[in-house]
């Protein structure tokens, strides 16, 4: 067990090296000029000046010195957790851009992912179980699922917030109210997630609520719930069975999602103007700031890996076959 | 008292029409009797077992009655019927090696089982234990997962859960067929063992391999078709078989010992009828090398000797 877990580790170490370091390629190999961004922004004229401000700003971003110079300075400056100073928002570092945005993406994400797949859970055993829900739930999930997650979070922007008027259609809280702890701002924090979190949510949902519909049929075919109910066991021990059994592929699932799901939180925060890491990555984008956008990234490495980590560490605790073969015994 | 089928009717709906795999089986198990159900694949043996514990989903009881122990069986009723599985009908599935649920160790399964059924685990443990150690599967085999035991275990695991209550029937559907020749007859033996020593009153013990049930069977039933062919000792209906179907079986049989598995019976050309749409008269006129004029008409059972049934005009 302390031997898988140490290899799993260690390949999670290396994916994270070679991630840092394409990570440091990407923006390097990026067509435009940074730098040149820059000082065009001071709109100065003169050429010595211009070329003084070239030189200043090379130097400040660390530029002026040998390319695997620039490496070992970004893994030192990295491991110090200092990730450079943003270029779109010169001169504020992208660690303290990253630690602003953070709490936006995560309290979004976090209960997204966690609420969607709860509930999907739920809803696909208790539709397996029924045949009108099944009926009319199947297709209405393949339709969520299968709808490009663009078009929804865009439909309900449209219809929920500009149509109806019911929420506002971006940005995480009004400009009218001062970020603080007071009713007001948590009032309008809340009003401005519902949108963004919604779309997330009704897109996973469908998924996993199809997935555990599927896998909860396959589980009360199966030899062991056909043998119980010869045995005459009551169906709420069939079904406790079957659940738990179709869970377990579940959370697998949740591990591989983990992936397109931040990709999805990206699209959220563009349509919604929401001020998280996937908005940063746009600003970043824009405006050829490379230092954010390899601030960003890494964050996004490192989310999956670390939550691709846990769920291996819950799957091999869950899943006693996972956990006898590691162990390679038998009685 | 045993089992008494009388006329037992039961078909599958599909969508092109009803399948008629059981039409019209009458049979008697007696106390401490072991039957050995045999026949080609397709005949009926697995559609009558599941009879008589649970049905599927497509089985429809159409007609006849199941008796046992003089109560009558309320198979066609998925919830009457419950009070009956386990304690008083029970089964050890084909599929012993994924019978048990591998996320589960198999001593908390037998517990969730039980108290399902309103049962105590801990007034059955001890007596669950003694049953262990007589098929000689270590008591730890309760705190391990099915995945740690290997299918010779599973197998006896299996049948030790199957019969903990003592059932009056116990089904054994094709069992053996899994494993290999020398766990065969250890599992054969097992069976026989349980019976002599009260744990299972009546077995009904279903296999394509003949010279097995021979071995272990009292009685051997031979089903054609959805029907029964013969019915006698099993000595009788190996050395001195009156059924057209049966001989043919008996004689494809190259000696006792060997098995005929799944294949088709070289000795017997053709196949049996679709069971959609079975024709009248005797099922097996097609391919009876005796088939006369009168084979038109469906042979009744007939007792041509004491407990010695056959369904055949030239028996
Ligand atoms: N689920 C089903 N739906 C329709 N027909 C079935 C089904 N299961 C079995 N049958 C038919 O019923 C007949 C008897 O099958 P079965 O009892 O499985 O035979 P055996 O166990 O002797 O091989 C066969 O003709 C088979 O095609
Ligand atoms: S009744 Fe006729 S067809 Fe049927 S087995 Fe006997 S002889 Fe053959
Ligand atoms: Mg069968």
């Amino acid at each position: 067990m302390r031997q898988y877990f140490g290899r799993k580790a260690l390949i999670y170490a290396l994916t994270f090296f070679v991630a840092v370091t394409i990570n440091w390629m990407i923006p390097r190999f990026m067509p435009g000029d940074p730098i040149q961004g820059l000082v065009a922004r001071a709109q100065v004229a003169d050429p010595a000046s211009v070329d003084a401000m070239r030189a200043h700003y090379t130097n400040l971003f660390g530029l002026d010195v040998p390319w695997w110079q620039q490496y070992v300075n970004f893994w030192a400056a990295l491991l110090r957790g200092d990730m450079g100073i943003s270029i779109w928002a010169f001169p504020t570092p992208v660690t303290d851009l990253i630690i602003r945005a953070v709490p936006y993406t995560l309290g979004l994400l976090i209960p997204a992912i966690l609420l969607s797949w709860w509930a999907g859970n739920r809803f696909g055993a208790f539709a397996a179980r029924r045949k009108w829900l099944d009926n009319t739930v199947l297709p209405i999930g393949y339709l969520l699922t299968a709808t490009p997650y663009m078009w929804l979070a865009l439909l309900l922007a449209w219809t929920l917030a500009i149509l109806a008027g019911i929420f506002p259609v971006s940005h995480a809280y009004s400009f009218a109210v001062q970020p603080s702890w007071s009713w007001e701002f948590l009032g309008s924090l809340a009003v401005h997630w519902v949108l963004p979190f919604s779309s997330l949510f009704l897109v996973m949902f469908g998924g996993w609520a199809i997935g555990m519909r599927n896998l909860i049929i396959y589980e009360l075919e199966s030899d062991y719930a056909n043998y119980l109910q010869a045995l005459g066991a009551r169906s709420r021990l069939v079904r406790g069975y079957a659940f738990r059994n179709a869970v377990l592929p579940q959370i697998t699932g949740l591990a591989l999602q983990l992936g397109t799901i931040v990709a999805g939180a990206l699209v959220t925060e563009i349509v919604f103007s929401y001020p998280g890491i996937g908005h940063l990555i746009l600003q970043a984008i824009n405006n050829q700031d490379f230092f954010l956008l390899q601030g960003a990234f890494l964050f996004i490495v490192l989310g999956v890996l670390v939550a691709n980590f846990i769920i291996d560490v819950v799957y091999t605790l869950v899943d006693p076959r996972t956990r006898i073969r590691m162990q390679g015994n038998a009685v | 008292m045993g089992l008494r089928v009388n006329d037992l009717k039961v078909y599958y709906q599909t969508l092109r029409g009803e399948v008629k795999a059981l039409d019209g089986v009458t049979f008697a198990v007696g106390d401490g009797e072991i039957l050995g159900l045999a026949g080609e694949s397709g005949c009926g043996k697995t559609t009558l077992g599941k009879s008589l514990i649970r049905m599927d989903g497509r089985m429809r009881h159409t007609g006849g009655t199941v008796e046992l122990d003089g109560a009558e069986l309320p198979i066609g009723d998925d919830r009457r019927m419950n009070r009956f599985r386990f304690s008083e009908v029970s089964i050890i599935p084909q599929y012993a090696m994924s019978a048990m649920n591998p996320t589960r160790k198999i001593g908390k399964m037998v517990a969730d089982l039980l108290e399902s059924r309103g049962l105590r685990y801990r007034n059955l443990a001890g007596e669950l234990e003694r049953r262990l150690d007589l098929v000689e599967l270590p008591r730890e085999v309760l705190g391990s997962y099915p995945l740690e035991l290997s299918g010779g275990m599973k197998q006896r695991m299996v049948m030790v859960i199957s019969t903990l209550l003592d059932p009056s029937l116990l089904i054994a559907d094709e069992i053996t067929s899994a494993l290999d020749v020398s766990t065969q007859k250890a599992v054969a033996r097992t069976l026989v063992g349980f019976r002599d020593r009260g744990f299972v009153r009546s077995v009904i013990f279903i296999t394509h391999d003949i010279s097995l049930t021979y071995q272990i069977a009292d009685t051997i039933m031979v089903m054609y078709a959805g029907k029964v062919a013969e019915k006698a000792r099993a000595d009788v209906i190996v050395n001195a078989p009156r059924h057209p179907y049966t001989k043919l079986l008996i004689s494809s049989l190259p000696e006792v010992g060997v098995r005929y598995a799944d294949r088709k019976l070289a000795g017997i050309p053709g196949s049996p009828p679709s069971l959609l749409d079975p024709p009248t008269g005797c099922r097996f006129r097609d391919r009876c090398p005796l088939a006369h004029d009168k084979c038109a008409e469906e042979p009744p059972a007939v007792e041509v000797e004491p407990d010695h049934f056959v369904a055949c005009w030239k028996a």
